[in-house]
């Protein structure tokens, strides 16, 4: 965590004068600054703030509850238990799982994240699917009125998403697609203003030298967008599929209108019912962190294996 | 999906000027469908409804402008704008400041994907995860904030379940969860501020802190402006934490504009009404968006 990845471009600042690093020339060894020491600790100190709750999930996931009470400060977990997480998957009895502190109340929580499985990979599928389809169309192909419709696309990004749930929740019920995973991932199935500004500028800069080369080849621009453009712009691709997965899987809002059975249950609208079925000796904290933690677990997976690609892609780039 | 046939006249292809108006508005079907369904129509149907009563199961009535005269009489409604932009500069004021110290931090210390990763981790979490992490850690009893706050000295605090506390609260797990994401965004406007200006100004003997508030806060600003605008229009959206959390309470502490439209709608089935509050919510956030723009002069750069 040494700042020792990239050489930096531009100059390591100390209090007082640093030597700009160049190639061969490293931070010679002096003792730092106290600047740089201060800036260290606030650093390190954020850092805990960040982290300590994931922390905390974990420790709590792993205590039981009546050990909770008695030792509701150590920093290991209170009587290690797997129970908690025997709750969360149903693998107690009832009488079992009242005896730890759970509620007892039968949840399926195979069903919430096969659900929630069915819907974030649906939705990003198609989302990004049919974005792409238009940012082809708004960035490759020749045609009246382009820049038009897309000033038009570009309008939406004006409409605040929280504004369209009301009357979406009335026509997901007029379709009768209430309770219904497909009412769940209707609306966002076919695009997102920014997904589409996202994809084109990318499209953009595919070089159109190869793109003549294969139309003189015969190949049609269908062709083209499948076989050349698609190809070549895996990376943002994959950016944008893996934050919408992350967006789709942590939605709570619109879920919760639109279900009300199990059947149409995802993970967050489950685990927000959670608190309200305590039982009568108060919150099963453990069973309740546990399910939290295998609630975020993909989330943090699927983070650990692309956050270089996802950090690196927030910032400007696809709206300015 | 759809495979589209190619544009049946491939001599056109031949010639300098292509024209692709069919496969094009073949390619954008499925995206227009999309604007028109699920982003356009709601926009009007949502603005009609709030000048009608509807209950859901009996016909839609025209009502003129009566539901906006009740909002203009409903003591709740004003609460409830009261306590969202209560939450807003709490939430934004602390977000902003806290995310700019992590970003000059991050570009003073070290670029390391490690520590971006790190610090973004928060951001990876759904809301409710955060809201429910935090009623334990900030539990009255066992929660491990109040027993930290017993051991420095302090006394307990309520931290869901006090009016005076519960709104703050509230907006602190919220940055906690966005701060890593600002901090980025931030960070990447300030990879865009020229080294040589630092170099220039060390020459010259500035200090640290006059270099930040001479070149950093100045040339960050149109980056700045923006990230204010993404994130001020996001907090006003504020519902899911303040639903697991407290929903709504203590009495109307933390009654948020989008809580009071969600239980007007889904649990008093007044849908007129609620298109109405939430076209107030609209119109809010235009006006203060339109403001922020005009203040911050955001995407205006001096860097020229």
């Amino acid at each position: 965590m040494t700042g020792t990845t990239t050489a930096p471009a531009e100059p390591t600042t100390t209090g007082v004068s640093a030597p700009p690093p160049a190639a061969a020339v490293r931070r010679r060894r002096r003792p730092p600054s106290v600047g740089r020491v201060l800036a260290w600790v606030v650093m390190i100190l954020l850092l805990l703030i960040t982290l300590f709750p994931f922390y905390w999930i974990l420790r709590t996931a792993l205590s039981s509850n009546g050990a909770l009470y008695a030792n509701s400060t150590s920093l290991l977990p209170a009587d290690f238990s797997w129970g908690g997480f025997e709750r969360v998957f149903g693998l107690q009895t009832t009488e079992e799982a009242i005896a730890q502190g759970g509620s007892g109340a039968s949840i399926d929580f195979w069903l919430y994240l096969r659900n929630s499985v069915i819907v974030a990979t649906v939705v990003t599928v198609c989302q990004v699917f049919f974005s792409a389809m238009a940012a082809y169309a708004f960035s490759r192909l020749r045609w009246r009125g382009r820049n038009v419709v897309f000033g038009v696309f570009l309008l939406s990004l004006m409409v605040p998403v929280i504004f369209t749930l009301l009357p979406n929740f009335i026509l997901i019920r007029d379709l009768g697609l209430i309770d219904t995973l497909l009412g769940i991932m209707l609306p966002g199935l076919f695009m997102t203003p920014f997904a589409i500004f996202f994809l084109r500028q990318f499209f953009m800069n595919v070089s159109t030298e190869v793109e003549e080369a294969a139309l003189i080849d015969g190949a049609s621009k269908v062709r083209v967008f499948f076989a050349l453009i698609i190809p070549m712009s895996v990376g943002p691709i994959a950016t944008i599929s893996i934050l919408t997965y992350i967006g789709s899987w942590n939605d709570y809002f619109w879920p919760l209108m639109v279900s009300y059975t199990d059947e149409s249950r995802v993970l967050t609208v489950a685990l927000g019912n959670f608190t309200a079925q305590t039982p009568q000796t108060g919150p099963d904290w453990a069973g309740l962190m546990a399910a939290t933690l295998v609630a975020a677990l993909p989330m943090i997976l699927l983070f650990l294996a692309f956050a270089k690609r996802i950090v690196n892609s927030i910032g400007f780039s696809g709206i300015k | 999906m759809a495979a589209p046939t190619a544009p049946p006249v491939p001599t056109v292809r031949r010639s300098g000027r292509r024209d692709d108006t069919r496969l094009a508005l073949l390619f954008i079907l499925p995206a227009s469908i999309g604007l028109l369904v699920f982003y356009f129509w709601p926009l009007v149907r949502g603005i009609w409804l709030s000048f009608t009563s509807w209950d859901l199961l009996s016909p839609a009535q025209f009502v003129g402008l009566d539901n906006y005269r009740e909002m203009v009489a409903d003591p709740v409604f004003w609460n409830a704008v009261r306590v969202t932009l209560l939450y807003v500069v709490i939430n934004i004021g602390l977000q902003t400041v806290v995310a700019l110290v992590i970003a000059v931090l991050m570009q003073r210390l070290s670029r390391s994907t490690l520590l971006r990763s790190l610090v973004l981790a928060p951001y990876l979490v759904s809301n409710v995860v955060a809201a429910l992490v935090f009623l334990w850690i900030l539990d009255y009893q066992l929660g491990i904030g109040n027993q930290l706050l017993e051991w420095v000295g302090l006394d307990r605090i309520g931290f869901f379940t006090d009016e005076t506390w519960a709104i703050p609260t509230i907006a602190a797990v919220n940055v906690w969860r966005h701060m890593g994401y600002t901090a980025l965004l931030i960070f990447a406007g300030l990879q865009t501020i020229p080294p040589t200006m630092y170099e220039a100004a060390r020459v010259d003997g500035a200090s640290e802190l006059r270099m930040f508030f001479r070149i950093t806060v100045p040339l960050l600003r149109p980056i700045l402006g923006l990230v204010l605008i993404i994130s001020v229009i996001g907090s006003f959206q504020v519902f899911d934490t303040v639903a697991v959390t407290t929903n709504g309470g203590p009495v109307d502490a933390s009654r948020v504009l989008q809580l009071y439209i969600y239980d007007k709608a889904f649990a008093q089935f007044d849908f007129g009404y609620a298109s109405a509050l939430s076209v107030a919510m609209l119109l809010i956030l235009v006006v203060v968006t339109f403001f922020q723009y005009r203040v911050t002069r955001a995407g205006q750069t001096d860097l020229n």
